[in-house]
């Protein structure tokens, strides 16, 4: 599978000839600069740059999630939704949808997620900052199929994984495990240049923000 | 059904000169550019001035990487093995195009969906494939546009900026039919009904795909991990439902660590969307069991890179990030166009990038350095603090010392071959004056139009030799 392998280095190498031989290759890591820019509490600026990108956000405490998970579904008129293999059994608990599990056995295919109304998942990391939910297709989130192929997404986030900046969700992430980082609704800025949301990924993005109780 | 190439486009001066005269294009680039620009700002000034604290940082990774890439491709090669992925070498777009043919070949399938990628447009492999009897499909919005209307990409970010929403409403009417699932036939151009046609139109493609090609933005040497920022979701459609993927990725595209992310995962969206963050971005490390494509492909590709590494002051072209700011911002750019650049890579940075790829091997290439002003607004937004002016200065330097002379010498040698002695001489001053030609003998009219504030450079008006030495005088 080498191609041009040797060929490539070879000239890599050659152009590099006024690079001295004794010059350190690893580079110390400083961080000259911030971990986050936000000012104000976390949970706060996630909502605001969430709905700035268009998202349904909804701040709720522990207690009420599966009561506002039900009623979120029932707005949305959705009858099936994909759950991934280790979603809480507690989020659903309220709800009177069709589930429809997707698990490693018996994995569901393109056009059987395209047949569901929706998909509720966790994510790993949410980055307050930029308005990011960052999934690592745990099993609370599922494969990467399952948040894409469905029109919308309901994520629950918690409290205890907002972080204010992309730097400090980068620490948190482990780069072995597939990542997708989702800011908003799909949307494109292709025509004129002006941000449109609604492409082909989920149109509609709702965001449960999880307190814990008082 | 077929694709268009650069091949053939008349260099920069004339292509400029005919490009200002459309006012349409010209319209669009304007409306744009300065909306994006907008953007850039407020998001930039967000951060303060950890601004510039980020970009000299990202200026150091991707210095420091290209000092060592040797020693990085080969960590990063053996990163992504070990998480299951496959690695190629490509010394050229014809090694890349054949590997890339080859795999998919292999695959049994006839056609395959792309995410953008400027990689894939440089190597011109929708050709290769299209040869091979592959379609290629094109996901992303703007590069559906243009693939669907025989068009030429015109900006690094958005391939048909120079086209209107009345104008994209047009080519999906006209041509959806042609590729797949027709436009609805009461389509408007709101830019929502557009993006809703685009969307029916690659859904049930998406959904039966089996093979997959992509670039990346980023490739993390310690980890293997390869990273795609993009908006619609045709990225993660394509990088996530197929059973093969195979990855075209420049050999600069390098960062040593996964934490050089928290640098570029800043820089990136403010300075090529003005976006906090892009819509969708998606990280795959090998293959992962049970979730994606489970036949990953890496085809590492130099095609003149190396060249450009050779050249000390050259190579910092090869830091960029295709975050297209330097387009964005460029008073040539907003009033040319991205076409008259004659490549894929427009722009400032096409305008040192494609040379030094190419060796600057043809008039086109030769001409590319003179299609600036010197301004320096590029080299203020580059988020990667890329010296254009500088590196567009050294190349201009190359031109007036090597084909000057070589051109002419070569001519004479030719036209003696093919003329005999007595028309020689001929030969060369027409010789001289092709290369002449390739200054910016044009740009003095339209440049005098295109800059009102900007400082411009002294117009060549006689030979380019006359105004060479002229210049070197005036130093
Ligand atoms: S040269 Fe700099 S500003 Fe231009 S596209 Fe590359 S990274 Fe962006």
């Amino acid at each position: 599978m080498g191609g041009s392998r040797e060929r490539v280095l070879a000239r890599v190498r050659a152009a590099l000839a006024d690079v001295p031989a004794d010059e350190p290759v690893e580079r110390p890591s400083e961080h000259p600069y911030a971990d986050a820019h936000s000012e104000g509490d976390t949970l706060e600026v996630l909502a605001d740059r969430l709905l700035d990108y268009k998202a349904l956000v909804e701040r709720v405490t522990e207690a009420d999630l599966p009561g506002r998970i039900a009623a979120a579904l029932d707005r949305r008129g959705a009858g099936r939704v994909a759950v991934p293999p280790g979603l809480p059994q507690a989020w659903l608990a309220e709800s009177s949808v069709e589930r429809v599990g997707d698990t490693a056995e018996a994995p569901l295919s393109a056009a059987d997620l395209d047949a569901t109304d929706g998909v509720v998942t966790a994510c790993a990391v949410a980055i307050a900052e930029t308005g990011t939910l960052v999934l690592d297709a745990r099993p609370d989130q599922g494969r990467r199929a399952l948040t894409l192929v469905p029109d919308y997404h309901l994520c629950v986030v918690r409290a205890g994984q907002v972080v204010d900046g992309v730097p400090q969700a980068v620490r948190r992430l482990d780069p072995g495990r597939p990542l997708t980082w989702i800011s908003g609704p799909s949307a494109t800025s292709d025509i004129e240049l002006n941000r449109v949301e609604g492409v082909h990924g989920p149109r509609t993005l709702e965001v449960l923000l999880v307190e814990p109780d008082t | 059904m077929s694709s268009a190439t650069f091949l053939g486009m008349p260099p920069f001066p004339e292509a400029a000169e005919h490009a200002v005269r459309d006012a349409r294009t010209r319209h669009n680039l304007h409306k744009a550019t300065h909306t994006i620009r907008g953007k850039r700002d407020a998001v930039v000034g967000e951060l303060g001035d950890d601004w510039a604290r980020l970009r000299a940082e990202g200026e150091a990774v991707k210095t420091h990487t290209l000092r060592h890439l040797d020693h990085y491709l080969e960590r990063l090669e053996e990163s992504v093995q070990r998480a299951g992925g496959t690695v190629h070498w490509a010394a050229d777009a014809a090694e890349a195009n054949a590997i890339v043919t080859r795999l998919v070949r292999r695959t049994g399938e006839t056609e395959v969906v792309k995410v953008k990628s400027m990689a894939t447009q440089e190597i011109e492999l929708n050709n290769a494939l299209e040869a091979a009897g592959i379609t290629a499909y094109e996901t992303d919005l703007a590069e559906l546009i243009v693939q669907l209307g025989e068009d030429l990409p015109s900006h690094i970010l958005v391939p048909a900026i120079h086209l209107g929403r009345s104008q994209i409403r047009e080519i999906f009417l006209d041509k959806m039919a042609e590729w797949g699932v027709p436009a609805p036939a009461d389509l408007t151009d709101d830019p929502r009904a557009l993006a809703e046609a685009a969307r029916v139109h690659l859904r049930e493609l998406f959904l039966r795909s089996k093979v997959a090609v992509s670039g990346a933005n980023f490739a993390v040497a310690d980890s293997g991990t390869l990273v795609v920022l993009e908006s619609e979701g045709n990225g993660r459609m394509c990088l996530t439902l197929p059973e093969t993927l195979i990855s075209v990725v420049g050999i600069e595209k390098i960062v040593p660590t996964w934490s050089d992310l928290e640098v570029f995962l800043q820089l990136l969206p403010r300075s090529s969307t003005g976006e906090r963050m892009n819509p969708y971005t998606s990280t795959w490390t090998g293959v992962t069991p049970g979730d994606g494509p489970q036949d990953f492909h890496l085809v590492l590709l130099d095609n003149g890179r190396t060249d450009v590494l050779a050249d000390t002051v050259g190579r910092q072209a090869l830091r960029c990030i295709r975050c297209s700011a330097c387009l964005n911002i460029c008073p040539v750019y907003e009033r040319t166009g991205g076409h008259a650049y004659g490549s894929v890579y427009p722009g400032p940075i096409g305008a040192i990038l494609t040379p030094q790829l190419h060796g600057m091997s043809s008039e086109v290439d030769r001409a590319l350095p003179y299609a600036s002003s010197l301004c320096g607004a590029c080299y203020d937004v580059c988020p990667v603090a890329i010296d254009i002016p500088e590196v567009l200065v050294h190349l201009r330097e190359q031109v007036a010392s090597a084909p000057g002379h070589m051109g002419e010498k070569a001519m004479m040698a030719g036209a003696e071959a093919v003329f005999g002695s007595s028309t020689a001489l001929d030969a060369a001053q027409r010789a001289a004056g092709l290369v002449g030609g390739a200054i910016p003998k044009h740009l003095p009219g339209t440049a005098g139009k295109w800059t009102d504030t900007r400082d411009l450079p002294e117009i060549p008006r006689g030979s380019f030799r006359q105004w060479w030495n002229e210049r070197e005088e005036d130093r």
